[in-house]
């Protein structure tokens, strides 16, 4: 059923949390090298879908595809390793380490693996490991801060570097849980411009946004979830159309 | 080891040097003779060790003191059977603390957080209890295992034809008595904090460090997190086992109060006493609590007489009473008041203290008053 360029499929996903119908019979289809975008109000089940595609939680029901591959059952571990980052909505770094460190964490479990035992190697001579972090934070611009302990930067700062440490690791899918939000404006033009960078080398994106500025600069095809349900999905052209979505939703944005 | 950056290189310079002088610079504070330095450097390996998972990774286990019980009993077994040279001891010791710690890690592992350390403190127990109960073949219960003159000790009959005379540990035949046996586990310190210092600057240590920062961005990076923290406790068990030993060499009998539950928790005091998570921190922690454990344990009620003579009667004698309650006996109330202290006024230990001041002396000639615009360094 997936033709051979989709790189993602959702397949008839349920999940539900006791009585709550989080996400109900999603199918969703993404192709290589696209941006998709997923929009919806809060509580709609945006992060419940990105929980589920990264292991975090099992659906109750249906199942992800990724590749070919179904992910059921894999560990978040594993599905990293296959090849799927994800930025966070609270962003998980590791406050305590440099900035430089939780750039090149990323990098070391993309070149070493799920385990290693590496305990005599020095650090300092992972001079290939450094020199790729130090290049993709100069990328986000923030290589004047890569000795700032990463928990002292302030909210934008630590969701560029997030997205650092999804991007060196070069995955397959990245998944974006509203990396502008919490962003002054010329924060967030900075960061389109970077997805746009990215979007030019290729890499397959599900982006989750508010910003309506932000998805129609960025997005190949729009999917709207609404009470856990995709109510529209297609181009953004079509979306921005679609009389169901601006009911339910860009009504109240626009 | 050629790697080696150069602030690493001259810690572990340093620390060597301070080690090795020890019986020098230890004169002024009546410490410098040999069975106090012994413990100095068994006791410094033990939180060394510890700190490993502790500090770099995080977990806080309330048992470590079984590994080191388990070393001692294991060197003893070594001496008895095969023979009395400390070589095969303190790796059979390291073997058999490490297997020993890979099951009970193992185990303990599937939960993190207090539950880690409760399950931790259980085996611990229960490791102690079954040392006087059910494996009293093994550990000779409350007696203690120790040498005898009619020890098998195959390996030393084999080789050589007379058997030794008095059942002592030796190094190739070299006795460990005195200040050879400081300098025997001294050198042991040393390479157990390089070997330490060199997890803590590797990839591998860094690892450890970000599972204790933020576990769960670890699993989302593509970490499998379970055989970093099941090495971290393996390898810190493998420290006490080595420290265990080194315990029996200095003094071959082994008893099960090794293991108790207080002795677990004396590694946390040293550990977070000298500052969790920094290389040299918890060998201070160990040394201060050693000693501050011989002076305080060795006061007695004549002595303090002695000391408040000069009051008027009366007084003094209130005086001994009170003062008698934190020594001798008493030394471990002391010893949790000063705890106490530290983690309200000091949270990072005494490296944060040093820490401080150092920092104070760096920026004082520069901008005296002005807060430092700059938010803070990682680590
Ligand atoms: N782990 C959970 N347990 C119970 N309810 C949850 C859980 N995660 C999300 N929910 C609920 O599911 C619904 C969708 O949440 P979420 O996916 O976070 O929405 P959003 O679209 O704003 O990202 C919300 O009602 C939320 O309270
Ligand atoms: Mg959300």
């Amino acid at each position: 059923m997936s033709q051979p360029n989709v790189v993602l499929h959702v397949a008839d996903v349920h999940k539900r949390f006791g009585g709550l119908h989080a996400l109900a019979d999603i199918d969703l289809q993404v192709e290589e090298g696209q941006t998709h975008a997923i929009i919806g109000p809060n509580g709609a089940g945006k992060s419940t879908l990105l929980n589920v595609i990264i292991g975090k939680l099992a659906p109750s029901s249906g199942q992800v595809v990724f590749d070919g591959a179904s992910l059921t059952g894999r560990k978040p571990y594993q599905i990293n390793q296959l090849g799927i980052a994800r930025v966070f909505q609270t962003p998980e770094i590791f406050a305590e380490l440099s900035v430089l460190h939780n750039v090149m964490i990323p990098a070391l479990a993309k070149r070493d693996g799920a385990f290693k035992l590496n305990m005599f190697r020095s650090l300092e001579s992972e001079i290939g490991i450094r020199q790729e972090a130090e290049d993709m934070l100069e990328d986000v611009g923030m290589l004047g801060r890569r000795d700032m302990a990463a928990g002292s930067l302030s909210r934008g700062d630590k969701r560029r570097m997030e997205l650092a440490m999804c991007l060196i690791q070069h995955p397959r899918l990245l998944l974006l849980d509203e990396p502008t939000a919490g962003m002054s404006r010329h924060d967030t033009n900075t960061t389109i411009e970077l997805l746009k960078k990215i979007k030019s080398r290729g890499m397959t994106k599900v982006i989750i946004e508010h910003d309506m500025h932000v998805v129609f600069s960025l997005a190949d095809k729009i999917s709207v979830l609404a009470q856990g349900r995709i109510i529209a999905d297609g181009t953004p052209d079509q979306v921005r159309g679609n009389p169901k979505v601006q009911e339910a939703y860009l009504g109240g944005a626009h | 080891m050629a790697a080696m950056p150069r602030n690493d290189l001259l810690l572990f310079l340093g620390f060597t040097l301070v080690v090795l002088a020890m019986p020098i610079w230890l004169q002024p504070f009546g410490a410098a003779y040999p069975d106090l330095l012994q413990r100095f450097m068994i006791f410094g390996i033990f939180a060394v060790g510890f700190n490993i998972l502790f500090g770099l990774t995080g977990y806080l286990s309330f048992g470590h003191a079984a590994f080191f019980g388990v070393g001692s009993y294991a060197a003893v077994w070594s001496f008895k059977l095969l023979s009395l040279d400390v070589i095969p001891a303190l790796i059979f010791a390291i073997v058999v603390s490490g297997v020993f710690a890979l099951v009970i890690g193992f185990i303990s592992l599937r939960r993190s957080g207090i539950y880690f350390s409760i399950l931790t403190l259980a085996f611990a127990q229960m490791s102690y209890n079954m040392a006087y109960s059910v494996l009293t073949p093994i550990t000779n219960g409350e007696t203690g295992l120790q040498l005898t003159l009619s020890d098998p000790r195959y390996l030393d009959r084999a080789i050589f034809e007379a058997v030794p005379g008095q059942p002592v540990p030796t190094l190739l035949g070299q006795s460990l008595g005195g200040f050879a046996g400081f300098y025997f586990c001294a050198g042991f310190l040393i390479i157990a904090f390089f070997i330490a210092q060199r997890i803590t600057g590797s990839p591998f240590g860094m690892m450890l460090k970000g599972i204790k920062t933020n576990q769960t961005r670890m699993h989302y990076t593509g970490f499998n997190t379970k055989p970093y923290t099941l090495a971290a406790f393996v390898i810190s068990g493998m420290y006490a086992g080595l420290a265990g030993a080194l315990l029996a060499v200095t003094d071959p009998l082994a008893g099960a109060e090794r293991m108790q539950w207080t002795a677990s928790g004396e590694v946390v005091l040293m550990t977070i006493l000298g500052g969790a998570g920094t290389l040299v921190g918890p060998v201070i922690g160990a040394w201060l609590i050693k000693y501050f454990e011989n002076i305080f344990s060795a006061i007695n009620d004549s002595i303090l007489r002695r000391f408040f003579d000069f009051l008027p009667d009366g007084v003094d004698s209130a005086m001994v009473t009170v003062a008698s309650k934190f020594v001798g006996e008493g030394w471990f109330l002391t010893l949790g008041l000063v705890f106490v202290i530290i983690v309200i006024f000091l949270p990072g230990g005494i490296m944060e203290g040093v820490r401080r001041i150092a920092h104070l002396f760096n920026r004082a000639p520069k901008a005296p008053g002005k807060a430092n615009p700059q938010p803070q360094p990682a680590e």
